[in-house]
């Protein structure tokens, strides 16, 4: 339909005629209602449900409805800018298809395994499940169990998990996606550092001279964050910005110095920056003499294949993370192998752009920021490759002062605040302390209230090893919270849809929308999401935020909380602890894990009435207590006076988050920096004082090849990733019929060469073939994304096109990341 | 033929469980339209981009338009913003394209400058073009001046 603006005009002014000679109601006089009772709209701060940045957004509801959302001008972060997804929240929670009660598999009205999906009572589906893991566990004990969360859980979601599985089940099988997405950025910083999270901030941005991209597709992916990558490369001509990939993707288009190398040559090109530093006398000695200490990393470690793999066989050091010190002297001889013709060849990147890159490192006037993301963590050799960068940033002192910053950054709105600070690792504990240290697991005891010897000191099944677990048997009973592991897990042919499907097993899905995680799942849980629950996340830059309950969830929702904490009073001691430990503490018996782990006196000691008077607040409501309050003061004790103090909880209701460690009220830009950082010793300068002498570690690490390379058969290589318009998996922003309409297909993205050789054209449907699976798609050779021959690229937010029915399980052997980025493929017509 | 058949079922699928709100079925999955997991569909076609430069209402005032023409080969980078060509307040007259919102002159601090922002030059961040595919989930989001006149309807009941 179309209407000139002559008829539009003549309509309207009938209609405002017509609204006048029937005036009865003031603010129906005019065609604009100005009644101030009728249009206020009522306003409250959230942090962006989306990714890792930790935008700050104002939301507006009325009526117990949200009407709009904009980028919060008070936050630092994003100072009233959002992305596109940003600027839709106010969708995501409106999707027709959002659940409303559980959904339980059920044939002749009994559970079913092969049934269909039936509503049920809270009551049902909880007595069912309750049934299946008590028997878990007494058939097979705690690693029977399992429990698979996320990073986008709030901080107290994830605490309350792990506390049921680690202290409640005494089963460490609980892992966030987080696994997929930061693991190896945690493996680098514990074993550079001895301490998790960058060391700088946001604020570098607007402080460096240079940008270095390893890996990161900022402009998708971190896109206010490339806004102000985008402001400082503008406003300062003489800021330089050098982007890697091995595609061209949108960040190329602010590139000075740009790159596509060959998949996993990334290790070369490190180790060549630094014996470009070295052989060009541009160390800092002063800085490396002081602050830092050189060992040598055991090699050849494998592919975190299931052991009978012939590759993992093959392997020297499967999985070893050992190293042996070494001198500067050793070190420069290392390194020196890696000479810019070598590795020009083998990285396929010329000469002269390994030596502006490496230019902007050695230049000891130029400050640098190196970000990265999925590229490196995502990697066989993950940990390497975040080892590397901090070895070039250390070399030269560019580290810890405003815009020299090694910077890795986080996918998800909580990795750092609730996969890493919480520690809802299977290997984790708060505040990064481990299960394996029996120290960590009595301060645990202490602050949970609990008999010494709860807590497992073996760590439980990672994210990867969980499918494995669960195809093989081994893990009976299942609970995933707040993602879309079906469609994120590499190789679901061959792994995750066995195992979700074994009969053996009972899934548990817990989601806002029938996800196919949820239909792979045998109880569908509906769940309450963002601001339909009070919450806490925490950031890249340590920034810890909350938000308010703004609106109910719909229908029978509850949020992750609520499940895991209700669940809790379904199980007793004497079902679930072996006999000895309550024989040495004979005051837990009989008691229901509720009773133990969130009503003990500790846990729930801040009462209804602290709750903010102008806000629902849902699960406190229900059982009684202020627990939102509760569950983050008690986690907060584990970090603090230990250099990851957390704030008094109000205080982050009043502010736009702060940056941990908060000591006395002050929050920290920069770590390890005496002057900034108030756990850096007086007299110190640099004091990296996650390890015990306060110096970090360089590591002579080398190249090595990928788990799969293209061969004759399998002639391409195929890296998956992520869109700007679509969240992870999707399951929020393809609800939003303008995210969709703007992206709404997974496109193969492929060099025009490729194409021709195989008789393809744009828009011919095509099979993506892997020695695992294949999906189809459809061909894109002029998209946003363009790729060198030889590689293709298919994002994986379509759930009718799920690319990991094709990738490959490999993990990085000590952080047990999935390599997302490198498989050998095919494609054929059709 | 074959093809077309499956898409139209495929497009009855989607209607019938937007129709039932919840499924209760086996396919749950309400993005597979109905596909089992192991199994794979035929690719709908890749979608044409709306080129009908005809304005959508935004849902909220701090919406950034959608873009209702195609940008194909529209470059924005370090040598130009062709989006600029049209958008930019002095080639308004002569394009009679809407120009960039006041808010796009201004720096993180909210000083006016005298040309777009550097925080805001790469477009694509917030605008979006639209294609005309046909596999879109209904979404119950309403407008706040639906609820008003709601609101209001209600008062004068009162």
């Amino acid at each position: 339909m179309t209407v000139s603006r002559r008829e539009f005009m003549k309509a309207n002014a009938i209609a405002a005629a017509a609204g006048v000679a029937g005036v009865s109601v003031p603010a129906m006089a005019s065609n604009v209602i100005t009644g101030e009772d009728l249009t206020r709209l009522v306003w409250n701060k959230a942090p962006c449900r989306f990714c890792g940045v930790g935008c700050s957004v104002n939301v507006a509801t009325l009526d117990g409805k949200v009407v709009a959302t904009h980028g919060d001008i008070k936050s630092p972060v994003n100072k009233g800018i959002n992305c596109v997804k940003g600027y839709f929240l106010s969708k995501i929670m409106y999707g027709k298809d959002r659940l409303q009660t559980p959904l339980l598999r059920k044939r002749d009205g009994q559970y079913h395994k092969e049934g269909d999906f039936t509503p049920v009572s809270w009551d049902e589906a909880f007595d069912v499940m309750a049934e299946k893991f008590k028997a878990a566990l007494k058939a097979k004990g705690p690693t029977s169990v399992g429990m698979f969360g996320s990073g986008q859980w709030t901080a107290m979601e994830g605490y309350a998990a792990v506390k049921l599985m680690k202290a409640g089940f005494r089963s460490n099988n609980i892992e966030p996606n987080a696994r997929h997405c930061m693991a190896s950025a945690v493996g680098g910083f514990m074993r550079t550092f001895g301490i998790d999270e960058p060391m700088g901030c946001y604020d570098d941005i607007e402080a460096t001279d240079a940008f270095v991209l390893w890996g990161s597709n900022m402009a998708e992916m971190h896109p206010i964050l490339w806004t102000r990558v985008t402001d400082r490369r503008l406003s300062a001509s003489h800021v330089q910005v050098a982007v890697l990939s091995t595609f061209r993707h949108r960040c190329f288009d602010l590139a000075d110095i740009d790159i596509v190398f060959t998949p996993q040559t990334d290790l070369a090109i490190l180790n060549y920056i630094a014996n470009y530093i070295i052989s060009n006398g541009k160390v800092n000695f002063d800085f490396v003499n002081k602050h830092t200490n050189f060992r040598r990393g055991d090699t050849d470690i494998g592919y975190g294949l299931r052991d009978e793999d012939p590759r993992q066989k093959a392997a020297a050091n499967p999985n070893s993370g050992g190293s042996k010190p070494m001198t500067f002297d050793e070190f420069a001889k290392f390194v020196s192998d890696y000479d810019e013709d070598s590795v020009s060849k083998l990285s396929g990147v010329p000469v002269d752009r390994l030596r502006a890159l490496a230019e902007l490192y050695a230049d000891p006037d130029r400050k640098v920021v190196s970000f990265w993301t999925m590229g490196f963590n995502q990697h066989t050799r993950g940990v390497w490759c975040n080892n590397l960068i901090y070895n070039i940033h250390l070399l030269t002192g560019k580290i810890s002062t405003p815009g020299n910053s090694p910077f890795s950054l986080t996918g998800q709105p909580s990795a750092c605040g609730t996969a890493r600070e919480v520690g809802t690792f299977c290997h984790r504990l708060p505040a990064d302390m481990v299960v394996a240290n029996e120290k960590h697991r009595a301060i645990a005891e202490k602050i949970w209230r609990l008999p010494a010897g709860t807590i497992v000191g073996k760590p439980g099944f990672h994210a990867v090893l969980q499918n494995r677990k669960l195809k093989d048997g081994d893990i009976n009973a299942y609970w995933v919270q707040c993602n879309n592991n079906m469609q994120a897990a590499a190789n679901i042919n061959e792994e995750a849809f066995p195992g979700y499907r074994n009969p053996d097993n009972f899934i548990v899905v817990s989601d806002p929308y029938p996800t196919v995680t949820a239909e792979a799942a045998d109880l569908v849980l509906p769940t309450a999401m963002w601001i339909e629950k009070e919450g806490v996340y925490g950031n890249a830059e340590r920034r810890t935020q909350s938000w308010y309950q703004m609106i109910e969830p719909p229908g029978e929702s509850r949020s992750d909380m609520w499940q895991v904490i209700e669940f809790s009073k379904r199980f007793t001691t004497d079902e679930v602890w072996p006999k000895e430990l309550l024989d040495a503490s004979p005051d837990y018996r009989g008691k229901t894990l509720y009773e133990v782990l969130f009503t003990n006196g500790h846990a729930n000691r801040y009462p209804l009435s602290e709750i903010s008077p102008d806000h629902s607040n849902n699960e406190s409501q229900y059982f009684g207590y202020y627990v939102q309050k509760s569950l983050f003061e008690e986690y907060a004790e584990f970090g603090r006076g230990k250099a990851h103090d957390l704030a008094p909880y109000e205080v982050y209701h009043q502010t736009r988050g702060l940056r941990w460690p908060v000591v006395d009220g002050k929050e920290t830009l920069w770590r390890f920096k005496e002057g900034f950082d108030p756990y850096a010793k007086p007299g110190s300068d640099w004091d990296f004082y996650g390890k015990p002498d306060g110096k970090a570690i360089i590591f002579a690490l080398p190249y090595e090849p990928a788990a799969e390379s293209p061969d004759d058969e399998y002639d391409l290589w195929l890296s998956t990733g992520r869109v700007l318009e679509h969240w992870h998996s999707g399951s929020m922003t393809r609800r939003v019929p303008e995210l969709q309409r703007a992206m709404p297909d997974a496109l193969v993205y492929v060099h025009p060469d490729d194409a021709s050789e195989r008789g393809l054209r744009r828009g011919d449907a095509v099979k993506i073939v892997s020695r695992r699976g294949e999906v189809r798609t459809r061909i894109e050779t002029r998209g946003r994304n363009r790729p060198p021959k030889g590689l293709i690229f298919m994002p994986w937010f379509d759930a009718s096109r799920l690319v990991n029915k094709v990738t490959l399980d490999a993990t990085d052997p000590l952080s047990k990341q999935t390599d997302y980025k490198k498989c050998a493929v095919k494609m054929v017509k059709g | 033929m074959m093809k077309q058949k499956t898409n139209v079922t495929a497009f009855l699928v989607l209607a019938l469980s937007l129709f039932l709100g919840v499924a209760t079925a086996d396919e749950i999955a309400t993005l597979r339209h109905g596909t089992p997991i192991d199994s794979e569909s035929d690719p709908a076609a890749i979608p044409q981009v709306f080129d009908g430069d005809i304005k959508t209402k935004r849902n909220y005032p701090m919406q950034p338009p959608l873009i209702p023409h195609d940008t194909r080969d529209y470059d924005v980078n370090l040598q130009a913003n062709k989006c600029m060509s049209c958008h930019a307040r002095r080639r308004t007259e002569e394009s009679q394209a809407p120009m960039i919102s006041v808010t796009h002159y201004m720096d993180r601090e909210g000083n006016f400058l005298a040309e777009i922002s550097p925080r805001r030059y790469f477009c694509n961040q917030c605008h979006v073009n639209q294609t005309m595919t046909r596999e879109v989930l209904e979404n119950d989001f309403q407008d706040m001046d639906e609820l008003i006149e709601e609101r209001a309807a209600k008062s004068k009941d009162d």
